[in-house]
């Protein structure tokens, strides 16, 4: 019994990690039909800013709890300065392109910033632990868990919660959801494309620096960590179907469920484990579990 | 049986709930030059991708050339015989006309995994150019398909089907987008080659003075159903 | 036809007496960018059909692990032997794959052969008994026509070869431009409605493609292998795919051939990027993609073209069936 707990809690927790990510992933391609391979670069600046900052905010006499509201901080922070950075200086040109240049580009876009941060970060380890030491342990079974991990499954809830409620109870909301079914006819209606584009780039782009800095004090932030994110996170959106919100959470939690069983129980199949189920869940639903319907005609 | 090139019955097709066709039902011979006539979403083009294996029906069955065509592509039945048009063209936009033509030739003659011959030989290159002469897009011959004008797209739409010999051919207005002037010399030359090679021919049209003139049977389409068959004088008057 | 192998004879003599002439280090070089050439090449084909393949990593790690491993329980050394070997691993895996993949296009199609060159990324690090793990595999120096390379010579011996591999494959390249197949794949990148509607099956023409194009990462990978002397895992993550994806690319579809100046021109950037910036060779080669992608969307070869065509119609390379700005 204790070994399914374990297995769930350690799932739900992976499976937030990668929700964090997904979300803003799934968002953007949504919005503006491109797979932003770069997303897993917003991820590694959120983990680096948000460790450089918990250990500056640390240093200081502060109030310690402040903590949490610095990882929030330097998530905004990142999105608000690199979010539109990209989107206007890389990403605008591709709107028009096909499928796959946006997808080269900003795999182009992903080696620079992977440098980028290298640059500004250096490359030995940061280790900010604060945020994980300071909100101590609970049991769970048997088993005790840093009350850090719910802290982040909480985050990547909220996280889910404010977009849902952003997108079906605001203007803005209704105009993005128009953009994504339509962008000729809500741009005929008066929609302001580039806006929309805009924000929703700097909304995704928060969302993924949210996931690196949650992240950053469970482990020591090094350079190669948007490698890892970004190709499980994919895995996680086109399981749920791209552009699906709900579809991210549903394949994040299968992702998390599915690798946490494999590290307990067959460590060996723990690397592949996710490709499997992703390229299983495709064979049987080529678009994924809640694609968004396209239409063609001819 | 052996007559028919087209046999449908009781053929519904449905989408979410809508009959786009319902329960059609009717024969054509060999031969023949069928005008379907109707409103916008009368269900014309439904039929047409239905027949051409596009969207498979819900129920019902069709016969083409003889055979039940469910769950067949497209590709099985062009290579049966059957082709089509579109009401919006479906070109290669990146290459040039007479390599869409080429292409449709060497589709046809099944050389199209070839690797070893280039596709540009003598043979098929003269084949593309009397093509090209019939359909007067010669003078397009190396014009990228991209900078065609609409006209000449529906034209060489209509060219890449033909190229293929087909038995049967559909054709999703042919003249949509053509200029007025150029409309019935187009329909004349296509209805002059279709008639010597003796294809039957089923076209949609929303001019009816083109359905008057080429058309030996019409029918009507509303709603799904097909509300008169018969002559084109006596289905018009309506 | 002509000018075409007068052309090509003249180069493969050029690239025989640059390997005569520079450096050991550098000819080395050379042949490891051949290689990887060729896998890339695979990876044009598949692009020219409209089809980015974030995986290909795979069937050139399939065809330098099959290259390994038959080196290492059959003891067979002879290169004449384990090179097809490696090509068939390579058609194998690519065949297997392709029945799966062949149903997907754009997102989905480069999502899946990356989902799965990472699992099997996963096995060869796993699999330990077999492959290794981590540490990778050795293998030794081959023997030719079964004896030994002369000594002194091995790697310019294996230059040859790979230069003859090379040859081969650029050969075949050009034919399929040309041939009918070559432009159906134009085709089924511009219009797969219109393709079914010619009678042809696009997902048999696309699992063709894909097979072919692992065919050719088979024998690049397998060539790789054999010319590095060790192989790893590593040979089947992502981020290699991403570079055969870049090399291709780089050098632009519009003339297949252009790959191997395309990867020639990737090692030697990488290698001196790695000498004198060891941290930002990534932000280079990105740097250089995202300038391709926006200012050149053809590659090099639209370079070329339009340089040619600046200074000297007659220098172009005369082939109407060539497009200029395939992006």
């Amino acid at each position: 019994m204790d070994g399914v707990l374990i297995i769930l809690m350690d799932g739900v927790f992976y499976a937030a990690y990668l929700y964090l990510v997904a979300l803003g992933l799934t968002l953007i391609f949504g919005v503006m039909k491109i797979l932003n391979i770069a997303h897993g670069s917003l991820y590694g600046f959120g983990a680096y800013t948000g460790a450089s900052l918990v250990l500056f905010y640390s240093r200081q006499e502060f109030w310690p709890w402040g903590v949490y509201l610095v990882l929030i901080g330097s998530a905004v922070l990142v999105g608000i300065i690199l979010g539109p950075i990209i989107e206007r200086g890389i990403i605008r040109r591709f709107y028009r392109e096909e499928v796959v240049v946006p997808l080269i580009a900003t795999y182009a876009l992903f080696l620079v910033l992977d440098d980028v941060m290298k640059l500004i970060f250096g490359t030995s380890p940061y280790f900010a632990y604060q945020p994980l030491n300071l909100a101590g342990n609970f049991s769970f079974g048997n088993i005790s868990y840093p009350v850090y991990y719910l802290i982040f499954i909480s985050v990547a809830v909220i996280s889910g919660f404010l977009l849902w409620a952003v997108m079906n109870m605001t203007k803005f909301g209704r105009f993005v959801v128009a953009v994504m079914h339509d962008p000729e006819i809500s741009n005929a209606m008066g929609i302001k494309l580039p806006r929309i584009y805009l924000a929703t780039f700097t909304i995704g782009a928060i969302f993924a620096a949210l996931g690196g800095a949650f992240t950053s004090p469970m482990t020591s932030v090094v350079p190669g960590l948007a490698v890892e994110v970004i190709v499980a996170s994919f895995a996680v959106v086109v399981i749920g179907g791209l552009g699906s919100y709900s579809g991210a959470a549903i394949g994040a939690l299968i992702v998390g469920i599915v690798r946490a069983t494999a590290v307990h129980h067959f460590p060996v199949m723990e690397l592949f484990m996710i490709y499997l189920v992703m390229a299983g869940i495709l064979i049987i639903k080529p678009q994924g579990l809640f694609p968004i319907e396209e239409e063609r005609r001819i | 049986m052996g007559d028919h090139v087209l046999e449908v019955s009781n053929l519904t097709m449905q989408f979410y709930g809508i009959k786009a066709l319902d329960n059609i039902g009717m024969t054509i011979s060999a031969e023949e030059f069928v005008g379907i006539v109707g409103t916008n979403g009368s269900g014309k083009t439904t039929f047409v991708n239905v027949m051409t294996g596009y969207l498979t029906p819900s129920s019902g069955s069709v016969k083409v050339l003889g055979r039940e065509i469910g769950g067949l592509h497209p590709f099985h039945l062009t290579r049966m015989g059957v082709s089509r048009s579109f009401q919006i063209a479906q070109l290669f936009l990146e290459l040039t006309v007479e390599e869409n033509l080429l292409l449709s030739l060497a589709a046809r003659e099944n050389v199209y995994r070839k690797v070893r011959m280039p596709l540009k030989t003598k043979h098929y290159l003269k084949e593309a150019r009397e093509l090209m002469n019939l359909f007067k897009l010669e003078k397009r011959a190396n014009s990228k398909c991209l900078e065609l004008p609409g006209g000449d797209r529906k034209v060489l739409d209509i060219a890449m089907a033909f190229a293929l010999r087909p038995v049967l051919m559909f054709l999703d207005e042919p003249t949509s987008g053509v200029s007025t002037e150029e409309k019935f010399q187009i329909m004349e030359i296509l209805v002059e080659a279709l008639q010597e090679r003796g294809v039957t021919v089923v076209f949609i049209e929303h001019d009816m003075e083109i359905v008057q003139k080429f058309a030996h049977r019409v029918l009507d389409f509303d709603e799904g159903k097909i509300i008169a068959d018969g002559l084109p004088e006596e289905v018009l008057q309506n | 036809m002509r000018p075409f192998y007068t052309k090509f004879f003249l180069i493969l003599g050029l690239f025989v007496v640059i390997g005569i002439i520079v450096p050991a280090w550098m000819r080395y070089l050379l042949t490891i960018a051949l290689c990887k050439g060729i896998i890339a090449s695979g990876v044009m084909l598949l692009l020219k059909c409209g089809l980015v393949s974030f995986g290909h990593a795979l069937y050139s790690a399939a065809g330098a692990y099959a290259v390994a491993l038959t080196v290492k329980h059959l003891g067979v050394r002879e290169i004449l032997i384990i090179i097809p070997v490696g090509v068939a691993a390579g058609i194998l895996s690519a065949a297997v794959i392709g029945l799966i993949v062949s149903r997907y296009r754009e997102i989905f199609f480069a999502m899946i052969t990356m989902a799965f060159s990472m699992a099997f990324y996963g096995f060869l690090v796993k699999a330990y008994g077999l492959t290794g793990g981590t540490d990778g595999l050795r293998i030794p120096p081959p023997t030719l026509f079964g004896s030994a390379l002369p000594e002194g010579y091995e790697r310019f011996v294996l230059y040859i070869l790979t230069l003859i591999f090379v040859a081969l494959v650029a050969g075949i390249l050009h034919k399929t431009e040309r041939s009918p197949f070559g432009f159906l794949l134009q085709g089924i990148k511009g219009n797969e409605v219109r393709v079914s509607y010619l009678g042809i099956p696009v997902q048999r023409a696309v699992l063709r493609t894909f097979i072919i194009s692992g065919c050719f990462a088979g024998l690049g990978g397998g060539l790789l292998a054999v010319n590095s002397g060790h192989i790893d895992p590593h040979l089947s993550y992502w981020t290699v795919s991403g570079e055969f994806v870049f090399i291709s690319l780089l050098s632009g579809v519009g003339n297949l051939n252009f790959v191997f100046i395309g990867a020639i021109l990737v090692e030697f950037i990488r290698s001196y990027a790695f000498s004198y910036v060891p941290y930002l060779w990534q932000m280079i080669l990105g740097g250089i993609m995202l300038l391709i992608i926006i200012f050149s969307p053809g590659g090099l070869w639209q370079i070329y073209n339009s340089a040619a065509d600046r200074l000297k119609p007659s220098l172009k390379d005369s082939n109407p069936g060539v497009k200029h700005n395939d992006s």
